[in-house]
């Protein structure tokens, strides 16, 4: 698992498929390079660059109640900021928020609940407290993971968390 | 000064068929003064209208998004100026009840209440058009041209408490609110 791969392009090529357009984004280091600068580039998005996360939660919130549906891309640093966003706006007011975490400094093939980085460390049990689904993306084997768990969260209206384990290429 | 609520009655006038989005204290007069189905008032988190407001525009270009943001609640999200000048949607409105304090959690004064220039602040971030309004005369005049503006805008109004009206923090952030909210706009 260590000498694993996550590519970038089958990512993205499972968000299209789950009718993602809009993505709203504040860059982190690990899906910047591959992931959100193509993006940026690919005219089947339409990228809208935040300031800080809570803005973000809000953004697609709006999008789900115009009709659209979004993915928010954040480092962990960022979900953390959002907390009270993630409960107010998302968990209580039942929307679909469907978020795209990197996990800065997790180590490849642990589990993030077993990564020495306290800050990755915490981010499952603090989704898990707030009730919101997460799965964990490691590597493309783990990509079929992404069209259900998109189709579940606006099928349920909650939000859901997709936790990136390691820099797609 | 103008009161609030004569404030959101001449917006109640001169309204068509805009979404709505609505704060605290005047999203608590808008059900009030103009019972909408195209009331957004689920914000959910303080500082976080502007931005609800942005989703929605940039969802439904051909619709146009007033949004009465507070001017304690602009604090807390003072980056979305800069996120909504750059994503730069046409229909977006941006109104400041600037009241000067936060007056749904017990009417403290905001920092520098009175002192901070939020027209500058929203020009600086790349807002092409604002306005700073104060008497109830220049609004209901003003606001037919504001509706109809290239957004995104900013218009900071000068308000204070005017009639109390009901609180109901329930309805504010209801799902089926929300739920029926989405239908409208669905439809229109």
């Amino acid at each position: 698992m260590a000498d694993a791969e996550l590519k970038a392009e089958d990512i993205i090529r499972e968000i299209k498929k789950a009718g993602i357009r809009f993505i709203v984004a504040l860059p982190d280091r690990v899906t910047s390079h591959h992931l959100l600068k193509t993006m940026l580039r690919d005219p089947d998005f339409k990228v809208v660059q935040v300031c800080k996360e809570d803005e973000g939660i809000s953004i697609c919130s709006g999008l789900f109640a115009a009709g659209h549906r979004s993915l928010m891309m954040m480092q962990y640093t960022g979900l953390l900021d959002s907390v009270n966003s993630l409960r107010g706006v998302a968990v209580e007011g039942e929307n679909p928020v469907c978020m795209l975490v990197g996990l800065l400094g997790k180590e490849p093939g642990v589990a993030p609940t077993e990564s020495k980085k306290y800050g990755v460390k915490i981010i499952e049990p603090i989704l898990d407290a707030m009730g919101i689904e997460h799965h964990w993306v490691e590597t493309s084997e783990d990509t079929p993971k992404i069209i259900p768990a998109i189709e579940k969260a606006y099928g349920k209206t909650r939000p859901m968390a997709l936790l990136i384990g390691r820099e797609p290429q | 000064m103008m009161k609030r609520d004569d404030m959101l009655k001449a917006l109640a006038r001169h309204r068509k068929d805009e979404i709505v989005v609505a704060v605290y204290m005047a999203a608590q007069e808008l059900t009030h003064i103009s019972p909408k189905d195209l009331n957004y008032t689920f914000t959910g988190a303080m500082g976080q209208g502007s931005s609800h407001a942005l989703g929605l525009a940039l969802g439904r270009p051909d619709k146009r998004v007033v949004v009465l943001d507070g001017d304690g609640s602009l604090l807390m999200n003072l980056g979305s100026l800069v996120t909504i000048a750059n994503a730069a949607p046409k229909n977006y409105i941006h109104c400041l009840c600037e009241n000067g304090t936060y007056e749904t959690n017990g009417a403290v004064p905001i920092p520098r209440a009175g002192q901070i220039r939020f027209v500058d602040m929203a020009r600086a971030a790349g807002y092409p058009k604002t306005h700073e309004i104060s008497s109830l005369e220049d609004w209901d005049r003003q606001l037919p041209t504001i509706l109809k503006e290239e957004g995104p805008v900013f218009v900071d109004l000068k308000v204070e408490p005017g009639e109390l009206y009901p609180e109901d923090f329930r309805r504010l952030y209801s799902i089926e609110y929300r739920d029926k909210f989405r239908r409208a706009l669905q439809n229109s």
